[in-house]
């Protein structure tokens, strides 16, 4: 994921260290310098979404990481990043919470990502990989579609994949003076008027507008950015929708199930936000079941039940704590809710 | 009259760097004197256009609508941090933050910390007028011994809310600043200091030593509940006694 930034033009990166996601800050202490990139280990989670605050006006793609207790902290600063619309990514290498928690891999996090973990109306892209290779891929087009909207972009991965090691083909690196100008990035007031970079509004009609116009651009993500994957759905009478790790877990569970001739379909949701509330709906007419699997208590689950509503069973099913379902896991559950 | 200017010498401007914006600020109170000194040493040492300024969360919280270069509003405490990300993906800007006792000393106690002993190549504007202004008037960092806030209305007790901070004598312990002040405006003496004090902390940033801080000791007459005279009087007499002037660390 650190390389792919790099690929993606990423040159500023500001961390603090947090299991497990310290092979992240380590890989850029070492990447960075090479690139003629910023990096520094800040002194908190606090001022390093803070420095990406600044790289970040300043014009230069910019990206921190941690995990869940360090995202806490990082909150406000998303806020801002939100409020005085700047591009950043931010890697969420999840672990099991609430409070210190421990270091598995979980999903808890969700709600944090998804809903608006900061104060104000706003949103943030969140882009859930199952695999490195997808994770690779999703961190070059988080870097895109954060520069295009001008918002904050989550990667929400999971231990398991900040732990994992598996083969990967790298994309090719873009060259960052290659990127489209920032007109808006504080360059130095030379031959222009001076930029301004805030998200403070006084008054309350220029504020109404301001978050106004912010949300008209949430509705064009709304629209053109929902991305999710399908797999054996077009025949199926049960659907597990599971994101991240849980959804990789879930396609062997798939195979299994159709070997046992049960039609098991798979709907892993790729933004977390915009979720994919439409595909849900028109699924959740042609099938009896859509289960829920997650590595929480139940997030995910509610925006499933939002889009499915009573046109389909929504059953859960969750491990709690950092525990990490199996593919038979999974299965169980499955044929508990086959009918 | 009219003809007559034709001939006069202009001695005496608004800085360019100055937008025609109206301060906020209370009557009487510093915080417009300093934001004169500093556009005035923009336009002395010519950096209008690769200036930016850093506002933090107070009083002084719209300061970049009155300065004519670039600026960016900073979360409440957080300036340094802001100036640490400009600064390091675009050295040749000069970044400076301008920051009160609460946002600098408070709540952003880490961030100006770390900022100072990394080394930033940053000026730091610290305003330290011993009160939270902007909220209205509670008990601040550098409140005195003594002194009445909203928030200690017997007066700061150091058994319950410790000791004023002493911040520039703190940072001067640090191995990285190359020139930590502390400067007062309570008459025309002072202001000329702080005025020399501004202007070779910008200079040390231009030329690439690194890190300053120049601290400010400034009135809140509306807070303070005096008038403008009296704040100066209570400067002179009583705060330099626990905050004493001068520099502190001078590497420049």
């Amino acid at each position: 994921m650190a390389e792919a930034a790099i690929c993606a033009g990423c040159r500023a990166y500001f961390g603090y260290p947090i299991t497990p996601q310290n092979e992240i800050l380590e890989y850029m202490a070492a990447r960075m310098p090479a690139v003629s990139g910023a990096f520094i280990q800040a002194e908190s989670e606090v001022a390093a979404i803070n420095m990406c605050y600044g790289a970040s006006a300043a014009g230069v793609r910019t990206m921190t990481s941690s995990s869940s207790p360090g995202i806490s902290l990082k909150m406000e600063g998303i806020s801002y990043l939100a409020g005085a619309d700047l591009p950043c990514v931010i890697i969420n290498v999840a672990r099991g919470g609430p409070g210190l928690g421990n270091i598995a891999p979980a999903q808890g996090d969700y709600f944090q990502a998804t809903k608006g973990g900061g104060h104000g109306d706003y949103r943030m892209i969140v882009l859930g990989p199952a695999t490195i290779a997808e994770a690779i891929e999703l961190v070059m087009l988080a870097f895109d579609l954060a520069d295009k909207y001008r918002v904050p972009v989550m990667i929400l991965s999971d231990g398991m994949l900040g732990q994992m090691m598996e083969p990967v083909v790298l994309p090719e690196p873009i060259d960052p003076t290659s990127l489209p100008a920032k007109p808006w990035a504080l360059t130095g007031a030379r031959g222009r008027h001076p930029n301004v970079v805030t998200s403070y509004a006084i008054d309350p009609a220029d504020l109404n507008r301001i978050n106004a116009q912010r949300q008209s651009r949430y509705h064009r993500i709304e629209k053109k950015e929902v991305r999710y994957r399908e797999t054996e759905t077009s025949d199926a009478t049960i659907i597990v929708v599971a994101y991240g790790t849980v959804a990789r877990i879930a396609r062997t569970t798939v195979k299994m199930a159709r070997s046992q001739g049960i039609k098991l379909g798979l709907v892993q949701p790729i933004t977390l936000w915009p979720f994919p509330y439409a595909a849900l709906r028109v699924l959740s007419s042609r099938v009896n079941t859509i289960l829920t699997v997650e590595m929480s208590a139940g997030q995910m689950v509610e925006d499933v039940r939002l889009a499915v509503g009573d046109r389909a069973e929504t059953p859960f099913y969750g491990e709690l704590g950092g525990l990490v379902p199996t593919p038979k896991d999974i299965l169980r559950e499955v044929k508990r809710n086959v009918s | 009259m009219s003809a007559n200017t034709d001939n006069m010498v202009k001695v005496f401007e608004r800085p360019r760097c100055l937008t025609d914006a109206q301060f906020s600020y209370c009557p009487g109170c510093h915080h417009g004197l300093v934001t004169q000194i500093i556009a005035h040493t923009i336009d002395e040492l010519g950096i209008q256009e690769r200036a930016i300024a850093v506002a933090p969360v107070g009083c002084s919280v719209t300061m970049y609508e009155w300065f004519r270069c670039d600026g960016i509003q900073a979360a409440h405490g957080r300036a340094c941090a802001v100036a640490t990300g400009i600064k390091r993906v675009n050295p040749d800007l000069i970044v400076f933050t301008y920051q009160g006792d609460g946002d600098l000393a408070a709540i952003g106690t880490a961030e100006s910390i770390h900022a100072a002993n990394r080394g930033e190549n940053i000026t730091v504007i610290f305003i330290n007028n011993q009160i939270y202004g902007m909220t209205g008037g509670q008990m601040a960092p550098t409140t005195l011994i003594g002194q009445r806030a909203t928030s200690c209305p017997d007066g700061r007790n150091a058994q319950l809310a410790g000791y004023p901070i002493r911040f520039a004598e703190m940072i001067a312990q640090l191995e990285a600043p190359v020139y930590v002040t502390r400067q007062a405006l309570y008459d025309q003496k002072r202001i000329m200091a702080a005025s020399r004090a501004i202007r070779k902390a910008f200079q040390c940033q231009v030329e690439g030593k690194g890190y300053s801080l120049v601290e400010i000791l400034t009135n809140c007459p509306t807070n303070w509940r005096m008038s403008p005279v009296e704040t100066n009087s209570h400067l002179m007499n009583e705060v330099v006694r626990v905050f004493p002037l001068g520099d502190i660390v001078d590497r420049g």
